[in-house]
């Protein structure tokens, strides 16, 4: 293969893409439509997150990227190297020592700074999207801030279900003004999203960008009655121990074992590394 | 004893040398060469070019090959590709009337001047298997005769000066580009057609055969379907004048449809319009009734409703790259949203058992 210019994205590209992004911050939870590229991985993939990260780095960044919390995951592993190849930019595991951190479905646990830019891949931008399937209805409502269906769809569940049924891609309210999807990251990591980092969103196959500027409003819709809750499995980490962060269920044996570990496998390592430890910790080890 | 898994980067690795293996098959027999798929699988490379927006038969051929034959994925190859390209400028609009037809026919007049050319066709085979061909491909040379003097105008042009078939109305506008700007809608009619063309064949197939089912039929004639090369031009600032950069094989299908006409208007038929690279008709005639479909509102017809008739709905699913990297995704880890889905129907559960209980109990002291 021939070379490509820093980051794959051609100049011209990636200034539309950045012209996006600002526009984004500057009217957080729009979403600004944009040009996107085809890119050498399938839309769905991340293309937009790739993209937006493209657009965004510079030579002296560092990039982390994880995929359900973790650095190892195969598309995780595989955009990174992309990155590495295309840009030469150094890279990391440690959420601390990033400068850019490109996730799919998940927000670290360990707080970000305000040198910091966290940028989500997004498969549907819409959050009105599975209320009204076309964009032209769906555009309109947002101008309006016409809000009524999202919320006749949250009382619905609760009087079908008696909770909100949304456990993922909780949709939020940014600075008082747009419904926003916050990608589909648990319901857990909503209350995060109030942070000191600027967040980016790219959906490539959608063709949208959108931003939610540091210490913006972000606000989980829900009832006076009915409160939003983040939740998450009631266990500690089986191998550091915590009990404040995101777990996967792993089964261990058809007899129905299980055990609890952290999605961000950087906080689980970091924690471990500096002594803790959870039920099956020794034995992990 | 679970460890976290470490090793996506090897597995990954692994896996492409796997696939790379697979793709030669057995190295006994010999290997493909560009050529032989540029040469005897010609209507996969058109198909690849079409879609994948990009006229180049050896890199199509390229991407065929490294594709295992997968079309949808070689025309994903090609695309990503394509991106990378610096775009230099744009063509002059290419004269499909002066087109150097191999196939020309016209379903609406028996014959007209250019005349009717059959060119080299499936239509009247026998679709029996040539065993002949699994043991020795070659043929006997196809009789050759002069091609034809006179020029080989379009069909409509014969309705038109009858104005019994509705006028393209001029324009110098620059059309619009769908790969540079995000499509939004509602879109107008060249960028219809830009989706259409590089659409996937067999969704604007299903979409076009939708509406001879009746699902906002139209009344399709062809009106002609001709296949050959134009020339390309482009206008070059240094010279001042335009100059032919090369040639490109397109299939150019123009329908004549019914249309009843209204108080103001009397009744005049309309138009549907197809073009796509390379030999490629059925994907150019499909292209021509769904375009037609995509019409009813400017030609004051109802909307029924029908798939065909949406536009947001048509040109949103008509691109397989889009819809097959959708759809494949859902192959990737899931598992963090997975396991919330998990906790909250595990919660509702416990609750609803929680309330039978509590309503069994209640029952049984009454």
């Amino acid at each position: 293969m021939s070379d490509y210019n820093f980051a794959y994205l051609d100049e011209q590209t990636k200034r539309m893409i950045r012209r996006a992004i600002l526009k984004g911050l500057a009217v957080p939870g729009y979403q600004v439509p944009f040009a996107s590229r085809e890119m050498p991985m399938p839309y769905g993939w991340g293309t937009g997150g790739v993209q937006v990260s493209a657009a965004a780095l510079t030579p002296d960044d560092t990039l982390k990227v994880i995929d359900q919390g973790a650095d190892d995951t195969t598309n995780a592993v595989s955009i990174r190297k992309f990155f590495e190849k295309t840009a030469g930019v150094a890279t990391t595991e440690e959420t601390a020592k990033a400068s850019i951190i490109q996730t799919r479905h998940r927000i670290p646990e360990a707080e970000l700074t305000e040198d910091q830019i966290l940028v989500y891949q997004v498969p549907i931008p819409e959050p009105l999207r599975f209320l009204e399937p076309r964009e032209t209805e769906t555009r309109k409502m947002h101008s309006l801030q016409e809000y009524g269906l999202m919320h006749v769809k949250l009382y619905e569940d609760i009087s079908q279900h008696g909770a909100i049924a949304t456990a993922y891609a909780y949709p939020v309210k940014v600075e008082g003004r747009y419904v926003m999807d916050p990608s589909p990251i648990p319901k857990f990591d909503n209350p995060k999203m109030e942070m000191a980092a600027i967040q980016l969103f790219g959906a490539g196959r959608e063709q949208r960008i959108y931003a939610v500027p540091p210490h913006t409003q972000v606000v989980s819709l829900d009832f006076e009655d009915y409160p939003f809750e983040a939740s998450k499995a009631d266990h500690p980490c089986d191998l550091c121990g915590a009990e404040d962060s995101y777990l996967d269920e792993v089964i261990l044996d058809d007899a129905g074992n299980r055990m609890f570990v952290c999605s961000d496998t950087d906080y689980c390592r970091s924690r471990r590394d500096a002594g803790h430890t959870g039920r099956l910790g020794e034995e992990a080890a | 004893m679970y460890v976290a898994v470490k090793g996506g980067e090897c597995a990954i690795e692994n896996a492409h040398a796997w696939l790379a293996e697979e793709r030669r098959g057995d190295t006994n027999v010999a290997e493909l060469s560009l050529a032989q798929i540029r040469e005897q699988l010609s209507l996969a490379v058109n198909r690849v070019m079409a879609e994948g927006s990009l006229y180049d038969r050896d890199l199509a051929a390229l991407a065929i090959k490294q594709a295992r034959g997968d079309l949808i994925e070689a025309v994903f190859l090609i695309r990503a590709y394509r991106s990378t390209l610096p775009r230099f400028g744009y063509s002059r609009p290419v004269e499909t009337g002066e087109m150097a037809c191999d196939r020309r026919i016209s379903a609406t007049f028996k014959d007209a001047p250019g005349g009717q050319v059959l060119g080299p066709t499936f239509d009247y085979t026998h679709r029996l298997l040539d065993f002949k061909l699994a043991a020795d491909g070659e043929v006997p040379e196809a009789p050759v005769s002069a091609p034809r003097e006179e020029a080989t105008p379009h069909i409509t042009e014969f309705l038109q000066s009858e104005d019994i078939i509705e006028r393209e109305p001029a324009s110098d506008a620059v059309p619009g580009d769908l790969t540079r700007e995000p499509m939004s809608f509602p879109a107008d009619r060249a960028v219809r057609l830009q989706s259409l063309t590089r659409g996937d064949e067999g969704f604007i197939l299903g979409m076009a055969y939708s509406t001879q089912r009746g699902y906002a039929r139209n009344h399709a004639f062809v009106g002609e379907l001709r296949i050959g090369k134009v020339p390309v031009e482009m206008d070059i600032p240094e010279l001042g004048f335009a100059i032919e950069i090369g040639e490109v094989e397109l299939t150019e299908c123009e329908t004549v449809n019914q249309f009843k006409g209204s108080k103001t208007v009397p009744p005049q038929f309309t138009r549907g319009y197809g073009l796509v690279f390379g030999q490629s008709e059925r994907k150019s005639i499909a292209m021509a009734l769904v375009d037609r479909a995509l019409r009813w509102e400017e030609l004051g017809e109802d909307n029924v409703g029908a798939a065909a008739q949406d536009e947001e709905f048509v040109l949103s699913h008509a691109d397989n790259i889009q819809a097959t990297g959708f759809l494949e995704h859902i192959k990737l880890p899931h598992y963090v949203d997975f396991q919330s889905e998990l906790e909250l129907v595990r919660k509702l559960r416990r609750e609803a058992a929680q309330l039978a209980e509590t309503l069994a109990a209640k029952e049984a002291a009454e």
